[in-house]
């Protein structure tokens, strides 16, 4: 460390540290993630317009079927079970891969992609059902705005499948690397991100949808 | 870098603690309090015991209150100063998706009340 970095600010490591970026920038692995949580706060922007927009049409139902008679509680329970399930396993996975464990940390993000398939089937067959009983998007306000609001988390829902499989091949291929390492969190934040959203999914259009 | 250096640089969001019991430890309870919200949010809106007009908003509440424990201990959302930064970033997005949310669902309601000379023919529910 030379004096004069030290007075310019740029060097780590000084005691007197205010906080105010006299140590310079932060390394790559918090600035990334930091950088990554801030897209999901902005993913949350997002649906909270797509939540709005619902919120605001739940009723336009156009003569059309309600939310009373389309939703089925049953197979909301086993969707919210397996998206929380899997956020768990997700975790597990972090813990496993930050120890540099190969087994558990694949392991793990299958158990976690395999719940994710779990959820996005179900999902898949709900939509699939809806339409085949002439309730698809076009029907009315209300299920243009179920189908876009839904229909964006369980978009959501499929990246990250597609992600934890890339990051499956990485961890195999380059191991624990620093940066395979940041990838890693990135996945793990967003996976929990989907299922924040889920959670005001089904309490706003599941189960406030289907009161008696 | 000494112990309370340690303490005083940043943490990434998402990034869990160092002790492998702790942070397993810390999903478990995580895990557990989600199941139990979610279990009662499913119990408030299927039984009849509750008084009606409150168990929409009392679900808005369960939900609000599994959001805040997914972000605790899934996200490992602290108050500790490592985590300024994420909690303000997190601040600033709650604060949008307030505004979003509720703004639109006060103006919208407003429109659909009072801009409808006959409300048989205008209110939102007959539009396509």
């Amino acid at each position: 460390m030379t004096t004069e970095a030290a007075t310019i600010g740029l060097t780590h490591g000084s005691s007197e540290d205010t906080g105010l970026g006299h140590r310079g920038p932060e390394s790559k692995s918090i600035v990334v993630p930091y950088g990554f949580w801030l897209f999901i706060l902005s993913d949350m922007v997002l649906f909270s317009a797509l939540f709005a927009t619902y919120a605001s049409l739940a009723h336009a139902t156009d003569g059309g079927p309600t939310s009373n008679q389309l939703f089925d509680r049953n197979l909301v329970a086993i969707e919210t079970l397996a998206l929380l399930v899997s956020s768990f396993t997700c975790g597990l996975a972090m813990i496993a891969a930050k120890r540099g464990n190969m087994m558990w940390t694949q392991g793990w993000l299958v158990v976690t992609g395999l719940l994710g398939a779990v959820f996005l089937s179900i999902e898949m067959y709900e939509f699939a059902t809806m339409v085949g009983e002439g309730a698809g998007p076009q029907r009315s306000a209300f299920l243009s705005s179920f189908f876009t609001l839904v229909g964006c988390h369980g978009a959501h829902v499929t990246v990250g499948l597609l992600w934890i499989g890339t990051m499956m091949a990485q961890i195999w291929a380059k191991g624990f690397r620093e940066h395979i390492m940041r990838r890693l969190l990135c996945l793990s934040v967003f996976w929990h991100a989907l299922d924040i959203i889920w959670v005001a999914i089904f309490t706003i259009v599941y189960l406030i949808g289907t009161l008696s | 870098m000494t112990e309370d250096e340690t303490n005083l640089v940043d943490v990434a969001p998402g990034a869990p603690h160092s002790n492998i019991l702790s942070e397993t430890l810390a999903y478990v309870i995580g895990l557990a309090f989600a199941l139990i919200l979610t279990g009662v949010s499913f119990w408030v809106a299927s039984t009849s015991v509750l008084w009606g007009p409150g168990v929409a908003v009392g679900l808005v509440v369960l939900a609000i209150a599994q959001m805040g424990v997914h972000l605790v201990f899934f996200l490992h959302i602290t108050s500790g100063p490592d985590n300024t930064n994420n909690v303000l970033a997190l601040a600033f997005g709650v604060l949008i998706v307030f505004l979003v949310m509720i703004g639109t669902i006060w103006i919208m309601g407003h429109m659909d009340a009072n801009m409808s000379p006959d409300p048989a023919l205008m209110n939102l529910q007959m539009q396509h």
